[in-house]
């Protein structure tokens, strides 16, 4: 049974279409990603699926549970992670989680239990009794994952989890989310616009602009698509390297200003290969490096235009929107 | 009942923790009773009943310290909105109506306290006692006007987007049903066209019924306060359920 379901989903703000009719399925135990730039839609489709916010159209279910027919079946279902940070700041850690396993309605012994647990998990159970104001951001973070894990449910919402941290503690929590997935085998659907962190983490991708899906694959089916790998040489004799290189794998050979860049798929295979070619034939090289094609090109290849010149303009959309809403007023 | 309970108390903890909060809420009445009630304790002599200015305030004063804690705490929910928080509970699998509920008699129970305080304080400043039913009765009444007003708060923040309207609400709306209350004057002296305005200020019933308990006279029936203000705190509660029911983030 796939964990999620989606069919047709559309949202419009007024006459702007924020997500226009995207359809995708997310098997159950994935960890699902939906990369973008900001303004494509992510948050959008996220904010439905979690019942904050009534699709115009379309329908979708969560966890077997009709989104519109079964608000309450699927909040139960759900645990969530907001953009924005969403704790209460005059709280402590442990009351934050305890409020939440209130609203839950998880008994007082089980809930104790678990709370200890998940702050174990997130290494915050030192500091359970202290205030979240005096908590940096990634502890905030961690704690708003083990609070949506509080009430053990089936589909995870990781909205833009690792937004403004340090690499650092980006990477603490990425092990963790690859941790909660394997370990409890929770589903996780996620948006980011970063892309190493949709490499990283996500089965399958879906890269969304302007509101639609316009690839959905694996992160490696996305990259092959849009071509091979690059392998550059720096050599003193760039000459003869193309006429000792001659292998069928090879698609493209070129040189230019003392460096060889040769374009062909698998490169990790053929690299030793390479190698021992140009030293068999006393070819010297100063350098070599490979450039695996990255989800980066994989936008490039869909959208024309890189994830960053996207957020500029859609940066841009966004205020005019905001001017727009301010003059009807 | 659950729900109620957990939002009620995430409101009390934070209460208990704003100590600054406690201290400075409670300063404007304050002032206005040591200002007010000595300034003018000599001066002024309520007609008809006797009693000095002093007493004559007290009850006005705790009335006034309830309606301003009340209305602050209903307009939290904003604070809830910006700082994010309101979104966990909204994507709870629990009932706007519960949510709304527990968030009123939290800041009811908090305007509730603050004006049990000033109550206290008053004691010692040199209000006398009439009887303990009559503490009870002035109890009463706190906690109707505590409801009414956070109900009324919750209303209101349920259909602002930020806090740059609160002063616009604090000038045009709150300042004036305290003080068309009767709650520093007896609404008898009102000249005859001012009066029936501040028959129609929910607050009047809210004061008349505060002062019948703790000095025994009152210028309104308080089985008319009651009733009036009872009604009122239903119909703000119905208000302010349906207003928050519609809530968008």
């Amino acid at each position: 049974m796939s964990a999620i379901h989606v069919e047709n989903l559309t949202r419009m703000f007024h006459d702007f279409v924020a997500v226009n009719k995207i359809s995708f399925d997310i098997e159950s135990g994935e960890i699902f990603g939906l990369l973008g730039p900001n303004g494509a839609g992510k948050t959008t489709t996220i904010s439905m699926l979690s019942t904050m916010l009534k699709p115009t159209s379309g329908t979708a279910t969560v966890n077997g549970r009709d989104l519109l027919t079964d608000e309450d079946g699927v909040r139960k279902s759900i645990g969530i992670v907001f953009q924005d940070q969403s704790l209460d700041e005059e709280l402590t850690a442990y009351e934050n989680m305890d409020f939440h396993g209130r609203l839950y309605r998880i008994p007082k012994n089980i809930r104790e239990e678990r709370i200890f647990e998940l702050l174990t998990l997130v290494e915050l159970e030192e500091r359970k009794n202290d205030l979240v104001k005096t908590f940096s951001g990634g502890m905030r973070r961690r704690l708003e994952i083990a609070r949506g894990l509080l009430h053990r449910p089936k589909v995870l919402f990781l909205d833009e989890p690792t937004l403004g941290l340090d690499p650092q503690t980006r990477n603490h929590l990425w092990k963790y989310i690859e941790q909660l997935n394997e370990e409890m085998g929770i589903t996780i659907i996620l948006t980011t616009h970063y892309m190493e962190e949709a490499d990283r983490l996500c089965d399958r991708i879906a890269i969304i602009d302007h509101g639609t899906i316009i690839a959905l694959d694996t992160a490696q089916n996305l990259k092959n698509k849009v071509g091979g790998d690059v392998v550059t040489i720096q050599t003193p004799d760039g000459d003869r390297i193309s006429s000792t290189i001659t292998a069928p794998w090879v698609e493209q050979i070129e040189q230019r200003d003392g460096y060889v860049t040769i374009n062909l798929h698998n490169a990790d295979k053929h690299l030793s290969e390479i190698v021992t070619l140009l030293n068999g034939n006393e070819i010297e090289i100063t350098s070599i490096s490979v450039r695996k094609p990255t989800l980066e090109d994989v936008f490039l290849y869909y959208t024309g235009r890189t994830i960053r010149e996207q957020e500029a303009d859609g940066r841009e959309a966004i205020r005019m929107r905001m001017v727009h809403r301010t003059a009807r007023r | 009942m659950d729900i109620i309970y957990a939002i009620w108390l995430r409101n009390v903890k934070r209460y208990v923790r704003s100590k600054s909060r406690i201290v400075g809420s409670l300063g404007m009445p304050l002032f206005f009773l040591l200002v007010l009630g000595f300034g003018l304790n000599s001066v002024v002599v309520i007609p008809g009943t006797g009693e000095g200015y002093l007493e004559f305030l007290v009850p006005g004063v705790i009335a006034m310290t309830v309606l301003f804690t009340s209305i602050s705490s209903g307009v939290q929910i904003i604070w809830d909105k910006q700082f994010g928080f309101l979104k966990e509970t909204l994507v709870a699998p629990v009932s706007r109506l519960e949510i709304m509920l527990g968030q009123t008699l939290g800041g009811a129970t908090t305007a509730f306290i603050q004006g049990v305080i000033i109550l206290v304080l008053s004691v010692f400043i040199g209000l006398n006692i009439v009887s303990a039913v009559g503490f009870l009765i002035a109890f009463l009444f706190m906690i109707l006007i505590g409801i009414a007003f956070t109900a009324f708060g919750i209303a209101i923040a349920s259909r602002m987007e930020d806090m740059h309207g609160f002063q616009l609400i604090m000038n045009f709306v709150i300042f004036p049903i305290f003080g068309l209350s009767g709650a520093l004057f007896p609404i008898d002296s009102l000249p005859s066209w001012l009066k029936p305005v501040a028959l129609l200020d929910p607050l009047t019933y809210g004061v008349e019924g505060l002062r019948y308990g703790l000095s025994g006279t009152a210028q309104i029936d308080p089985m008319v306060c009651f009733v009036v203000l009872a009604g009122f705190t239903i119909a703000m509660t119905v208000l302010g359920s349906y207003l928050f029911r519609k809530i968008t983030i």
